[in-house]
């Protein structure tokens, strides 16, 4: 790769370093000896040579690559202000991190980043659901019918930006490997003529398929309109029509015309009705509507409202679902039953993120109860921690298990965007249970499908990892990797620490540069050799005032890539761990995103990333532990994965 | 006789008066909102500044005002963007890289940025509009951030990140 840039980059960038890259301007390492990280882990059938890494070891055989110490840390400590985003003056209550907006820095790059095609073309991901150019947002109507999954999406044939919308269509043996379609609904109506948006399937127990969606007039009001298969005896659902009497629901009086949007699959009552939720708002105060139908043509609004949680704001794309209890299956959306707990997620158009709580649900009440009121809609769980939003899931009766789409929208500049000739992915599909061991929160996990793309594996086992130590692991080049890692702390390190009331949080932690006694640890991804750029991973465990252990899970991008004009927030959340369980995380990397869980998918962060330099063959994986006491254990398993070739197959109706 | 010619003076006086006043009981609303609006964005003078000068702002709602300022920013990334074309003849080599990357950055902002925050406003979609905004502001920054010396484009910079600022605080408030 283009590695030019990187002998003149003086450039000051302003972020604590990890271990010392090619940056003049920090404290040297001189006195430790000139160290160089070298390759020393064989992957495959040979044992690990094991790296024994004494503090502050040095040599000229130099097996690692060690961390400068806590003093020359302490050197670079960042002023807080070049990371805080620009306040957005006296509008209260708003999340600053909501949106994201650089500060307004008085020159410190210097330098604008060139991307090249080189850099931007890496980008792409090869296993990722994307359609081959411009802009992608929310899935729409995702089903199984006849041995094919469908999936549709919110697309501007137009460009790399939202605008135009049409429904984008395609169809995969198994969620992995796509084919798309032609566009399954163009604006070709008068109450879709602004946007054929968000919408859901139901399959009725006789086969047919109802497809609810929004529209937006021609008169700009937001309305729900009805559209079913041509013809249910072609499996690929080629050609869609609208019922002619469209539509079929708009706003009630007491909601505005542009708070209307994003019907729910629907699930039977026990009177016989379907009955379907659609998310608004009144104030502040984000609601869900709910209406009842026997045809799918005509609703009746059901009175009052399913749900609703002060100062959240609008409530887009609402799903609501039941998860089993006992089993680790997904259920019908109108299953019902004693063993049986209920979902409701809303998108907060607010903050952007997707929320979730557990509950009951009062069908005769048409009341949503959480089961935690602290932890409610909005409020409390995330199905993901960093970029993932206008998540949908539906059953996948074939294999009794609830799926779930999300979309990823990109974490660059438009510039870059417009460029590349593409923005946003999916990320990969999910399967969703409830986590019977906490009793709290669902399990999240990519579906199984994806392991069919694991190719060769290599395996590290009970690798030692002294604190303060990185460790080059030699699985060749690293930007589609499938990645299953355990960790183990040494009870002694635990049992010598003091206790502390430290609250951790990722994103305001400053990352893994900040050392704590028992973290941060895990793994550096799209990483150079050189590690100019890294996107760590990491673990951040925290002994509490009676002796527990907190433990959070993050995502780094602060050091992720040297351009300037990329998002580089640290994402993340805390992750229960129980007794005897230990630390275990999965990554998902390909190219410019990367999807980490941790604990079995408890807790789930998706981010964006984009290197320019540790791209390509010189993207590599690294284990760290920056902690000051932790010796950290680790063995993973690490797999190449091949690309699902999605954009090779296309379907082109000739016209 | 002679009285009814100052009475109807008088009278004129009253009504005229009458009028005038009841005419401009009608501004202050719609000059409230302004106020009301631009008091949530970073820069009030400026947004004032703005909208004042536009004569659709009397009559608008915050969706209204919001276009408004779209359209300001529309008008800025085109002012920079002829600079540009002005100064890239003339310019030492060091400095044309730059001046072209801001030209990609500006373009972005006109075929990318603009047209999606009009869309999003007028159909009822304001993320989209934020999201745009957000990155006129970033580019902006970008392009000024990246002169190694002083920056040829500086004021237009500047101007574009100011209004981009304010039309994101204006499209929050829509959220």
């Amino acid at each position: 790769m283009d590695r030019t840039n990187n002998s003149n980059h003086d450039v000051p960038f302003s972020y604590v370093s990890l271990p010392i890259g090619p940056h003049e301007d920090e404290a040297p390492v001189e006195s430790r000896g000139k160290w160089k990280a070298r390759p020393v882990v064989f992957c495959g059938l040979l044992v690990l040579v094991s790296l024994v890494a004494f503090n502050g070891y040095k040599g000229s055989n130099g097996n690692i690559t060690t961390l400068t110490s806590n003093e020359d840390l302490k050197q670079k400590t960042i002023p807080s202000h070049k990371w805080k985003p620009v306040s957005r003056g006296v509008s209260a209550g708003v999340s600053e991190k909501s949106n994201r907006l650089f500060t307004k820095s008085n020159n410190i790059g210097g330098m604008l980043f060139p991307w090249n095609n080189t850099m931007l073309a890496w980008q792409r991901t090869a296993f990722h659901f994307q359609p081959e150019e411009n802009w992608m947002n929310d899935p729409n109507g995702p089903l199984y019918y006849k041995g094919w999954y469908h999936f549709f999406y919110q697309y501007n044939p137009n460009g790399a930006f939202w605008g135009d919308i049409v429904w984008g269509h395609a169809v995969s043996r198994d969620l992995i490997h796509w084919i798309h379609l032609p566009l399954a609904m163009v604006a070709d109506e008068w109450y879709d003529q602004n946007g054929v948006w968000t919408g859901s399937a139901t399959i009725l127990p006789n086969g047919d398929i109802i497809m609810l969606y929004t529209g937006a007039t021609d008169a700009l009001v937001q309305v729900q309109n009805l559209a079913y298969p041509a013809d249910l005896s072609d499996p690929l659902l080629i050609d869609w029509i609208k019922y002619p009497k469209n539509p079929v629901l708009v706003p009630p009086p007491e909601i505005e015309v542009y708070d209307f949007r994003d019907p729910t699959t629907a699930w039977l009552t026990s009177q016989g009705k379907w009955r379907i939720s659609i998310g608004s708002k009144m104030n502040k105060t984000g609601i869900a509507l709910v209406y009842d139908t026997k045809d799918f043509k005509t609703f009746e609004r059901i009175e009052g409202i399913l749900h609703a949680v002060p100062k959240t704001g609008m409530w887009e794309c609402v799903d609501f679902f039941p998860v089993s209890t006992k089993l680790d299956i997904g259920l019908d959306t109108s299953a019902r039953g004693d063993d049986v707990k209920y979902v409701m997620k809303v998108s907060l158009d607010d903050d952007r993120h997707d929320y979730y709580a557990l509950g009951t649900y009062d069908e005769n009440g048409v009341d949503f109860v959480p089961d935690d009121t602290n932890k409610d809609v909005g409020t409390g769980l995330r199905y993901d921690y960093g970029v993932f939003y206008a998540s949908k899931t539906f059953y996948d009766q074939s294999k009794e298990r609830r799926v779930l789409w999300s979309w990823i929208g990109e974490s660059d500049s438009e510039d870059a965007d417009v460029a590349k000739g593409w923005a946003s992915l999916m990320g990969i599909p999910r399967t969703i249970v409830f986590d019977k061991k906490t009793g709290s929160n669902l399990l999240q996990w990519p579906v199984e499908e994806v392991e069919r793309l694991r190719m060769k594996r290599c395996k590290f086992h009970n690798e030692k990892v002294m604190p303060g130590s990185v460790v080059l692991l030699n699985i060749g080049s690293a930007s589609q990797l499938d990645i299953e890692a355990e960790f183990n702390i040494d009870k002694k390190d635990i049992e010598k620490i003091k206790q502390t009331n430290e609250e951790y949080n990722c994103e305001t932690s400053g990352g893994a540069a900040n050392r704590g006694a028992l973290g941060p640890f895990g793994l550096l991804v799209l990483a150079d050799e050189g590690l100019s750029e890294y996107t760590p991973i990491y673990f951040y465990v925290v002994k509490g005032s009676n002796g527990n252990l907190k433990t959070s899970f993050c995502s780094d991008q602060s050091r992720s890539s040297l351009a300037t004009d990329v998002d580089k927030s640290i994402f993340g959340s805390t992750v229960p761990v129980l007794e005897g369980e230990k630390l275990s995380l999965r990554i998902l990397v390909d190219h410019s995103i990367v999807e980490s869980f941790a604990q079995g998918g408890r807790t789930c962060v998706t981010s964006r990333v984009y290197p320019t330099t540790a791209i390509y063959e010189n993207a590599q994986l690294f284990l760290f532990n920056n902690a000051t006491e932790a010796t950290v254990t680790a063995s993973l398993n690490v797999w190449h994965m091949n690309s699902a070739f999605i954009n090779d197959k296309q379907v082109k109706l000739k016209s | 006789m002679t009285m009814l010619k100052p009475l109807a003076f008088l009278i004129l006086i009253v009504c005229t008066t009458f009028v005038v006043t009841e005419c401009r009981t009608i501004q202050p609303n719609d000059a409230n909102l302004i106020q009301q609006t631009c008091k949530k964005t970073p820069n009030y003078a400026l947004c004032i500044q703005y909208l004042n000068s536009d004569p659709k702002a009397p009559s608008a709602d915050v969706t209204g005002l919001a276009l408004i300022m779209v359209n300001v920013m529309k008008n800025k990334a085109n002012i920079a963007i002829n600079k540009i074309h002005q100064l890239i003849g003339k310019s030492p080599p060091d400095q044309k890289a730059t001046l072209n990357s801001c030209a990609s950055k500006y373009n972005a902002i006109v075929v990318a940025d603009i047209p999606s925050a009009i869309e999003a406003l007028q159909k009822g979609n304001p993320k989209f509009a934020e999201q745009g905004a957000n990155d006129a502001a970033n580019e902006a920054n970008s392009c000024e951030n990246g002169f190694s010396g002083k920056s040829p484009l500086t004021a237009e910079n500047n101007a574009m990140h100011d209004v981009s600022v304010i039309t994101s605080a204006i499209v929050r408030l829509l959220l």
